[in-house]
């Protein structure tokens, strides 16, 4: 049987993953929403294999209602994403810094 | 035989009435004619000038007894309590009724002395508050209402000397006044603290009572010189007299107080302000008394003053500054007197003196409105024929100034230098000669203010001189009225007042000061006083200034010039004054100023206004300049630290 160690290194792994994507990646909004569901997902795993592992049913539940909120997020983030593009032409994560004061 | 509360409305009407004078005159100025402030204030001072002489002569016949009571509580404070009240002697009697009177005399001349000024509501209405707070000072019976009369007469003073405040001239002698005032009154002030601390009371009587018991003790003032207490505040009370009564070095304001009209002169001079330091000495003559440093001190300021600013005196060009230079050669002689142990006779010149000094000056404010406010005496002349009343007074004035045996001037000067020789305190032989050689030097500028005013070649211009005529009555009335107690009153109070009991009972002299008991022993009435006096030095050299003068302005008037060009040297250190003013301004003035200007740069400016105000402002600027390159609005810093903050935040639970 593979020990909780190893679903649990994975979980950090994509987890890290994702974390590195969204700072790393300069070019693509897209990119960044994706990175975001990989550490939801991370997390995911986390649940599952410690739902698993505790023998508790209530971590996959959980899981459910993450997934859930993750999908009704993203079609929020790409709704908002397809705004963008209609106000500024472009994805470009280096041109979108609005953000300042 | 009077209750007490009579007289205390009496009293209270004496202080009072100069003040509702003052106050109609002066708060409501835009809705009386010049006509009522000029009845108010006259009135007001007038009821004051009846009431003090009706007292004055209830103590000389003796029908009244000494009122010493508080009348109104003004402030508590811890165990404090601080009184407005009234000690009411022989001595303020006298104090209450000369200065009253002069300043009567001083409102009758002002009618016509100010008769075309634009502010001659405002002046009597402050004419009227310096008679009141005169009267306060003197019938006060403790420090606190002592130092409000006294701050009350220089801060009118100052008002006065300033009256003209559209000439630079006068604004800057009012200031120097007041700043020069305020030396004093810081002195002043802490002598009364010295005597709040080792009295435990400011209450005269109570103080005066503990005087002998408290002179044993001693305060440490620098390290390991143990002072006597006593001595300690009689020299601090002195620095305070010392400003008003115009002392070496703290007289560098009186001259300058010239810049006032006339009668201010007259009545700072004569009257009030000036005299508030003699009479504030003797009436704390137990104190004093029990002080030999104290007494010497006040002994050589008073023969320095006596002597030196007379010499000044004799370059002076200017008709009223001749007088204040005067003025204050004799408010030396009555320090000397102070000095001496003989209180009574400072009192008496200070009362002989306030007659013949107001006679001079309202004198020479007469020749002035002849003259159409000219004072330069070079430009007179020839003005006896003009003028015969304003001439004959002047002359009157002169001869009690000089101590012509008879005349008020001889009794009281004569009297101090005698009790100065009967004084054996150090410094009573240099105050000897001093008092002695000064009857030369007075003698001397008198006559020669005379001379160049009243006889020889006229200078002035054609036009003055077509309109040159006495003055009218409300100026020569006053002259008159002061000529006569000039010419008798020294005469006819001389045994009362000096050497009878009169004044015993207010003032104090200790055992071994006897210099007044001296002269008592030899007293045998004015007429064989007088008559000693042709005799004595002091008169043959009143005689030999005299002469001199009448040699150099009378029959020689050109050599008058060529002594001057021959003690160039000498003339030139009198007429900087012995360089008091241009010390003051160059140290302490541009000393002042340049403190300022350090403190305003260094302090102000830089500390302040750089460091703390704008600095502050600036560190906040700077900061935000560093913090804001945080915000970069790109959403990888954001998150990036966002993770930061997680794992700081997840280490500091792990960690701990």
């Amino acid at each position: 049987m593979i020990p909780l160690s190893h679903y649990l290194a994975l979980g950090g792994l994509l987890f890290c993953i994702g974390v590195a994507g969204i700072f790393l990646n300069r070019k693509n909004i897209i990119l960044l929403l994706m990175a975001i569901e990989l550490m939801l997902l991370a997390v995911n795993m986390n649940f599952v294999a410690f739902s698993r592992f505790l023998g508790d049913a209530n971590g996959q539940v959980f899981v459910f209602f993450i997934l859930t909120v993750a999908a009704a997020e993203a079609a929020i983030g790409l709704a908002i994403l397809v705004v963008l593009f209609r106000n500024r032409q472009s994805i470009n994560v280096d041109e979108i810094n609005r953000l300042k004061g | 035989m009077y209750r007490d509360s009579v007289m205390q409305n009496v009293y209270l009407s004496i202080v009072l009435a100069p003040l509702a004078g003052a106050v109609i005159a002066g708060l409501f100025r835009n809705r009386i004619s010049r006509g009522v402030a000029h009845w108010v204030a006259i009135l007001g001072v007038a009821a004051s000038t009846v009431l003090s002489l009706y007292v004055l002569y209830g103590f000389v016949a003796g029908e009244l007894p000494v009122f010493n009571a508080n009348i109104y509580t003004w402030a508590t404070v811890g165990g404090w309590s601080f009184h407005i009240g009234f000690l009411i002697d022989h001595l303020s009697a006298l104090m209450m009724a000369v200065v009253s009177f002069i300043s009567l005399m001083v409102h009758i001349y002002t009618i016509g002395y100010m008769a075309e000024d634009p502010g001659y509501k405002r002046f009597f209405s402050y004419i009227a508050l310096f008679t009141f707070s005169m009267l306060m000072l003197v019938m006060s019976n403790n420090f606190v209402q002592l130092f409000f009369g006294w701050e009350a007469v220089g801060l009118v003073s100052y008002l006065l000397i300033g009256f003209w405040f559209k000439r630079d001239s006068a604004t800057f002698a009012n200031l120097k006044a007041f700043l020069v005032n305020r030396v004093g009154d810081f002195g002043f002030l802490l002598g009364i603290a010295v005597i709040l601390a080792y009295f435990g009371s400011l209450d005269y009587v109570q103080v005066f009572a503990a005087a002998g018991k408290v002179s044993t003790q001693t305060i440490t003032v620098f390290a390991d010189h143990p002072w006597s207490v006593l001595s300690l505040a009689a020299i601090l009370l002195f620095v305070g007299a010392m400003a008003k009564s115009a002392q070496v070095p703290l007289h560098v304001w009186l001259p300058d107080s010239m810049e006032g009209p006339t009668p201010i002169s007259a009545l700072i001079h004569a009257a009030t302000m000036v005299t508030a330091g003699i009479f504030m000495v003797a009436r704390m003559s137990p104190i004093f008394e029990y002080s030999e440093t104290a007494l010497s001190v006040v002994l050589v300021i008073g023969a320095i003053t006596a002597f030196f600013t007379g010499l000044i005196g004799l370059v002076q060009t200017d008709i009223k500054r001749v007088i204040a230079y005067s003025t204050l050669s004799q408010l030396g002689y009555m320090t000397v007197a102070l000095g001496a142990s003989a209180y009574s006779i400072a009192i008496f010149h200070l009362m002989t003196h306030a007659f013949f000094k107001a006679l001079l000056f309202l004198g020479a404010g007469s020749v002035i409105i002849a003259m159409h406010h000219e004072q330069d005496m070079r430009s007179m002349g020839g003005l006896r024929k003009y003028m015969p009343i304003t001439f004959i007074t002047m002359w009157v004035g002169t001869l009690a100034l000089i101590g012509f045996p008879g005349t008020a001037g001889f009794f009281s000067k004569d009297l101090i230098i005698e009790a100065v020789a009967a004084s054996h305190i150090a410094g009573s032989t240099f105050a000897y000669w001093s008092v002695l050689l000064g009857v030369l030097i007075t003698s001397l500028y008198s006559f020669r203010l005379l001379y160049l005013t009243f006889y020889g070649a006229e200078h002035m211009d054609a036009h003055t001189r077509e309109q040159l005529s006495e003055s009218p009555w409300v100026v020569w009335v006053p002259l008159v009225m002061l000529a006569i107690p000039s010419l008798l009153i020294g005469w006819l109070t001389v045994r009362g007042i000096v050497f009878g009991d009169f004044l015993s009972q207010a003032l104090f002299v200790l055992p071994g000061h006897e210099a007044l008991a001296t002269l008592a022993e030899e007293f045998h009435g004015p007429g064989q006083f007088a008559l000693h006096g042709l005799f004595g030095a002091p008169f043959w050299l009143a005689v030999a200034g005299f002469a001199i003068a009448t040699y150099v302005y009378r029959q020689r008037p050109e050599l008058a010039h060529r002594l001057k060009d021959g003690f160039g040297v000498v003339a030139r250190i009198l007429e900087n004054k012995y360089g008091f003013d241009d010390f003051n301004q160059t140290v302490f003035a541009r000393g002042a100023m340049g403190l300022g200007r350090a403190l305003w740069r260094g302090a102000d400016a830089t500390l302040i206004d750089g460091a703390l105000v704008n600095g502050s402002a600036r560190s906040v600027g700077w900061a935000s300049q560093v913090i804001r390159q945080l915000q970069s609005g790109y959403l990888f810093h954001y998150a990036f630290i966002m993770i930061l903050g997680l794992l700081a935040l997840l280490g500091f639970f792990v960690l701990l």
